[in-house]
């Protein structure tokens, strides 16, 4: 079955968006927050994307919205579907899907750290993942200004120069002028 | 042959959600870090082991060692600015990082790669895999005690390293895969020089299958230990050879071709016991397919053409606004990145898919309970993870 095919079969079930393809073998979906699992344990079951390949998540933080990705994948007809679903960026509170895979627990204490996203009832959620006693605004979101936080966190080693990566780059492989 | 037979009368009891009751005051279990300093972990991370006598009951993986924040860092950086980048988030085999990145970029920028660069990519590929198949069945061998192994796939590994230097100028982070093609042509003579160190590798490899692979001792402790059920495949996210070593013949370069895998002539190792030894012994099926395909690459590829694309001015690129997904079969099986842009001159996301996420963490914490204080290391070594992978 071809993803356009498929896209057809689940688009009223599970109230797709528009595909977008890219190329044969991969293709993009939205999907709204309360069809996810339904649409998870469809594809899962039934058309094959046994593969959970990734979980993660993309701030829009001009439109107020997080995205999270759930990239599945059939190996037997090698397509790949990126399953995108958009969250309110101020309630940033996703569905744990640890009981459908159980390695999506990693991600998901990941992204509630790395984002501030939460997922609850997922395994060990609230644990520090790979930070040690953070504070701060979870790091990976946009307003998170990782060169001011280290300015104001880290002294400057003395001796050391500091180019403007823009301007030295621009002198080193366009001397002539761009 | 040896089977560890866990006492299931020494467990502590569970609750309604399956969480251990573990009281450390009756003295009858003891916490043991297995890392981040001990030869027995693959890097910078560490094992929290519960055990009681010489049993472990429950292991908590714990990251955050090596964390560089290079995916942050990557989204405050020009597209040319990410590819120095990239390659440091492996440091054993750094060149997925650049091929994945290339060519997610490429994707999104619409740029075709010509034919010569597509050839330099695979060799470049084939050559970082044996580098980091030489880490493995040393660290096989020494998590085991069996220190020569080591010793020798070190010396091997070097002189694959001495290839690299002379191609790119570099012998670990080898910055040669850029969007747009690669960085230069082959050396004069490189064809020989290569094979004088494969010639040397198979005789060092045939050391390693007397020494190793029928030694009484290793197969002793690797049969029968560390089994992963096939079943547990999907669910955990199970890649690369350790699924190949279930029976289950997972290789993105025959299921997903990419570059010029569809051209060449190989089968993937595969074994049926998914135990430790089944696992080394996949990995080393692969060294030599590793081998026959550089020969074959080196033999096949064109003799000349452009190595690089034309790519627009660096300071000015802007890519539009979509995503995509780039995968490829690194050592330990499915390594992808995942790139978002918004139309401007940086990334708007930049997310490494790495094998050692799934296999490091979910999969080994459900492997360790009931095995053996001294199999831990043996049984995350022959997982092949690198932690670097995980942080990011």
């Amino acid at each position: 079955m071809e993803m356009r095919h498929l896209h057809a079969l689940l688009k009223q079930r599970h109230s797709l968006g528009q595909l977008e393809p890219k190329g044969g073998k991969l293709a993009f979906v939205t999907v709204p927050r309360e069809n996810l699992r339904g649409l998870l344990t469809e594809l899962r079951d039934v058309h094959g994307f046994t593969h959970l390949v990734l979980l993660t998540a993309v701030d829009w933080m001009e439109d107020g919205l997080f995205q999270l990705t759930y990239m599945l994948n059939n190996r037997g007809r090698d397509m790949t579907l990126g399953i995108r679903v958009m969250l309110d960026r101020q309630e940033a509170q996703g569905d744990s899907i640890h009981d459908l895979w159980p390695t999506a627990a990693t991600y998901q204490r990941e992204l509630k750290e790395m984002f501030g996203i939460d997922f609850p009832g997922s395994p060990r959620i609230d644990e520090e993942f790979i930070l040690e006693g953070w504070t701060d605004l979870p790091p990976y979101r946009r307003d998170f200004d990782s060169l001011a936080y280290s300015q104001q966190t880290y002294a400057e080693r003395p001796g050391r120069v500091t180019h403007d990566p823009r301007e030295y780059m621009k002198s080193k492989l366009y001397p002539d002028g761009v | 042959m040896f089977n560890f037979k866990p006492d299931r009368t020494q467990y502590p009891a569970a609750d309604a959600d399956g969480k251990l009751e573990i009281d450390l005051e009756t003295g009858k279990y003891l916490k043991l870090w297995q890392g981040p300093n001990h030869p027995g972990i693959t890097g910078n991370m560490s094992v929290e082991l519960t055990v009681c006598g010489d049993e472990v009951v429950e292991g908590k993986t714990h990251v955050g060692y090596l964390h560089r924040g290079f995916e942050k860092l990557m989204e405050r950086r020009t597209f040319i600015q990410v590819f120095p980048i990239v390659c440091r988030v492996c440091v054993p085999e750094p060149d997925f990082n650049e091929y994945c990145y290339a060519a997610a970029v490429e994707d999104l920028a619409g740029i075709e790669v010509p034919e010569y660069a597509t050839w330099m990519r695979t060799l470049i590929l084939e050559m970082g895999r044996f580098n980091s198949y030489m880490m493995f069945l040393g660290g096989i061998g020494g998590a085991l005690g069996l220190g020569i192994t080591g010793q020798w796939m070190t010396y091997v590994r070097d002189l694959m390293l001495d290839r690299f230097e002379e191609l790119t100028g570099a012998r670990i982070y080898h910055m040669f895969i850029l969007p747009g093609g690669v960085r230069g042509h082959l050396p004069e003579g490189f064809e020989a020089r290569m094979e004088e160190v494969l010639s040397t590798a198979e005789r060092y490899l045939d050391d390693i299958d007397k020494v190793m692979f029928s030694n009484s001792v290793f197969k002793t402790r690797t049969k029968g230990v560390g089994v992963i059920d096939p079943k547990l495949f999907e669910p955990y996210g199970v890649t690369g050879p350790n699924a190949r070593a279930g029976g289950v013949a997972k290789d993105l370069r025959k299921d997903s071709p990419y570059l010029v895998y569809d051209q060449l002539d190989f089968e993937v190792a595969t074994a049926t016991d998914s135990d430790i030894f089944a696992r080394a012994t996949v990995r080393r099926g692969d060294v030599q397919t590793s081998i026959d395909l550089i020969r074959q690459i080196l033999r096949k590829m064109p003799k000349d053409g452009p190595a690089m694309a034309r790519i627009p001015n660096v300071l000015h690129w802007k890519i539009p606004r979509g995503e995509t997904y780039i995968k490829g079969e690194c050592s330990r099986g499915e390594y992808g990145y995942y790139l978002v842009t918004d139309g401007t001159g940086y990334p708007r996301r930049i997310n490494v898919r790495g094998p050692s996420y799934t296999h490091a963490m979910a999969l080994l914490e459900h492997l360790i309970p009931g095995t053996n204080i001294s199999d831990v290391a043996a049984l995350m070594v022959s997982l092949h993870t690198y932690p670097p992978e995980i942080e990011r």
